[in-house]
């Protein structure tokens, strides 16, 4: 009790100390329990700054600054992190040496169970580097010289990065010329597929700098520009700033072919679409009949709109009449068991079929399952987005 | 042409902690009494209290070079032959130029201004002078310009000799509102230099105001479509050439250079020599002023 009355003591005197106006009505008792407390004398705990976001209004958010966080205060975090791994890794029965951080993080899972749906919301224990932004030392040294020179312009990364690139530029340049008066000039065309520039995010994570967006289009035009000269040296220079991206297609899981007694070739899949779930098996040679749940599809989906989507896959691969398809499904209504039909003889015929064929089909969004639900209807409103009918009086 | 607000701060330079504006001559440096002020002409103070040998040498130091009118030489490292090789006497058409460069103009030809070499001269050896001096005592010195054609070439300048460059967009309050921008307890320049006066729409630049403001010295080329005003050492020559710019980038870096070189010559001279050897040092360091390279 004592504790945390001197916790909320040092948590309001810090707001105290940085002359922030306390406004939510709720901490008006902590605010007065504490000027009690600062008036009886407990002055030996205030002083110990708390780095919890103070509550502020808007006339102070300018005052205050980022929280900086000294060299010791982030050591001393460190060491109780490795203090705490091994209390951990004793708790768990593990050995201490060898506890990485997917131990410790199942660990903290199992031990604090959380619901919440917010994924950084839970409860988490990570290196304090991975924790604590990413700050700056001071910039000068004890004579009071700044140790960059670009130290005056306010942003001495991006600046001396932007320097650095056009001594790069002009250096091609220079070698580029000297290649043309020898005739030796070669076309060489850079292959750049598979990789992007990095965001403007990123790249004020690596310069630990805040950029404006000018100043990020300036930066990515003078890379451009770069990349067009053929000096060829400058590879590595240009490869740090681009992430590669992965292609999404590669990722499609194709079902193996399975033979039944008779020597038939077939292939299984599932499908879902709101709450219809299907699950089909489609033969490599047949004659085009398609059955589900036993009964002909003619006669279970009497709307030709849900047949329409039934033969599209087929249609699409230009193969109307040559496969047999038996499925069966349950749940959701006629156009939802259409849906997930459709979706199941999709994936299914990936088996029968060439790579080219797969990627127009994923292009043609037949292998994507549809994300749609029925939306939740809200309080105060009819409907999920209908709103009452509004009067004028 | 030195204004008197500008001493004050100048010969606060090379003492620490610095002061962000121009205190009253009390040396932070504890066990240090400085019972009087310096003179313009920097003779040592007469008493000084108490037998601080290392007061002693660092004001020898600094007393040193303000015997001399010359002490770095750097007469020599330009002529108005090289001058007028580099294009400096070229300036702009008559229709941009400004009032207050008139006295700095020789003439006109076919409407080109043409800017006098032997004022030129005279300028650039006070102003190179007065840069070694600061450097010297280990002052900041920042390089400004708004020229995006040679501002690489600052840049590498800046670099090469140990000092600080801003060819880059200005922000407003980077002078006069510096401990919010740049740090609480951050350190202001001792000396700016102006390579191009004029920002990228022929307005002048907002450093000459702001160090105006702040009492910072400033040396400037200025052009003959330039304001001269508010400039502590204007150079009157030409911005715009790249032989011009070339010259006084190279002139700027030997100067500094050469300043630093001689003020570690001096530090291990007298530290070697001792308290009792300064007379004698004295008298040798002012028989050779100049450096050798």
């Amino acid at each position: 009790m004592a504790a945390s009355r001197v916790s909320c003591a040092a948590a309001a005197s810090y707001r105290l100390f940085l002359g922030g106006r306390v406004s939510l009505a709720r901490r008006q008792g902590v605010w007065k329990a504490a000027a009690a407390e600062l008036q009886t004398g407990a002055v030996f705990q205030i002083l110990r700054l708390r780095h919890t976001t103070g509550v502020t209004t808007k006339k102070n958010v300018a005052a205050l600054r980022r929280e900086t966080y000294t060299v010791d205060f982030i050591k001393k975090q460190i060491e109780e992190f490795n203090i705490g791994k091994r209390h951990l890794a004793n708790m768990m029965g593990e050995d201490p040496e060898t506890f990485t951080q997917e131990d410790i993080d199942r660990a903290i899972a199992y031990l604090f169970p959380s619901g919440l749906f917010e994924k950084q919301a839970r409860p988490i224990m990570k290196h304090p580097e991975q924790i604590f932004p990413k700050q700056r030392a001071i910039q000068w040294g004890e004579d009071g010289r700044p140790f960059h020179f670009l130290f005056y312009t306010g942003k001495q990364s991006y600046y001396s990065l932007m320097h650095e690139a056009y001594g790069k530029l002009l250096e091609a340049e220079k070698h580029q010329n000297q290649l043309q008066a020898k005739g030796l000039f070669s076309e060489k065309t850079k292959d750049l597929i598979g990789s992007r520039w990095l965001i403007k995010e990123e790249l004020e994570e690596m310069l630990v700098e805040k950029l404006s967006d000018q100043d990020y289009a300036q930066f990515i035009r003078l890379l451009e520009r770069l990349l067009t000269l053929h000096g060829g040296v400058e590879e590595e220079f240009v490869q740090r700033f681009r992430r590669s991206v992965t292609i999404q297609s590669k990722k499609q899981l194709i079902e193996p072919v399975q033979y039944d007694e008779q020597g038939m070739a077939f292939s299984t899949s599932e499908g879902k679409r709101k709450s219809a779930k299907a699950e089909v098996v489609v033969y490599e040679h047949g004659s085009g009949k398609i059955k589900v749940n036993g009964i002909d599809y003619l006669l279970y989906f009497p709307v030709t709109q849900d047949r329409e989507q039934l033969m599209f896959p087929f249609c699409f691969l230009d193969r109307l009449g040559e496969h047999d398809v038996t499925c069966t499904v349950s749940g959701g209504g006629r156009s939802s068991q259409a849906g997930a039909i459709r979706l199941a003889v999709a994936r299914a015929l990936c088996s029968f079929v060439t790579k080219e064929e797969v990627e127009w089909m994923r292009q043609a969004g037949l292998l994507t399952p549809d994300p749609r639900v029925r939306e939740r209807k809200k309080p105060g409103q009819e409907g999920a987005r209908r709103k009452f009918t509004w009067k004028k009086r | 042409m030195v204004p008197a607000a500008t001493v004050p701060r100048l010969l606060g330079a090379g003492v620490w902690p610095r002061p962000l504006r121009p205190r009253p001559l009390q040396s932070a440096t504890p066990g240090r009494a400085r019972p009087g002020g310096r003179t313009l002409a920097g003779a040592a103070t007469p008493a000084v209290s108490g037998p601080e040998d290392s007061a002693d040498i660092s004001d020898k130091i600094l007393s040193e070079p303000l015997k001399h009118s010359d002490f770095f030489n750097v007469k020599e490292l330009f002529s108005v032959r090289s001058l007028f090789d580099a294009r400096v006497h070229l300036g702009h058409k008559a229709g941009c130029r400004h009032r207050f460069m008139e006295p700095y103009i020789f003439g006109s030809r076919l409407g080109q201004d043409i800017i006098d070499l032997e004022q030129t001269a005279a300028h650039l050896q006070l102003a190179l002078n007065f840069t070694a001096h600061v450097a010297y005592r280990k002052g900041i010195i920042l390089f400004v310009s708004r020229n995006r054609q040679f501002s690489h070439l600052i840049e590498t300048t800046a670099r090469n000799c140990g000092e600080y460059a801003h060819t880059r967009y200005f922000k407003g309050g980077l002078l006069t509102n510096a401990p919010l921008l740049l740090g609480p307890m951050v350190c202001l320049p001792d000396l700016i230099i102006f390579l191009h006066t004029l920002n990228n729409v022929f307005e002048p630049h907002v450093a000459v105001r702001d160090a105006a403001k702040m009492h910072i010295p400033t040396v400037g080329i200025v052009d003959t479509n330039c304001n001269p005003c508010l400039i502590t050492y204007p150079i009157p020559g030409n911005d715009d050439s790249p032989p011009s710019i070339h010259l006084f980038c190279r002139l700027f870096q030997t100067t500094i250079n050469r300043a630093k070189q001689k003020r570690r010559q001096m530090e291990a001279l007298y530290r070697l020599q001792g308290p009792e050897g300064l007379g004698a040092g004295v008298q040798g360091s002012a028989a050779s002023p100049s450096l050798g390279a």
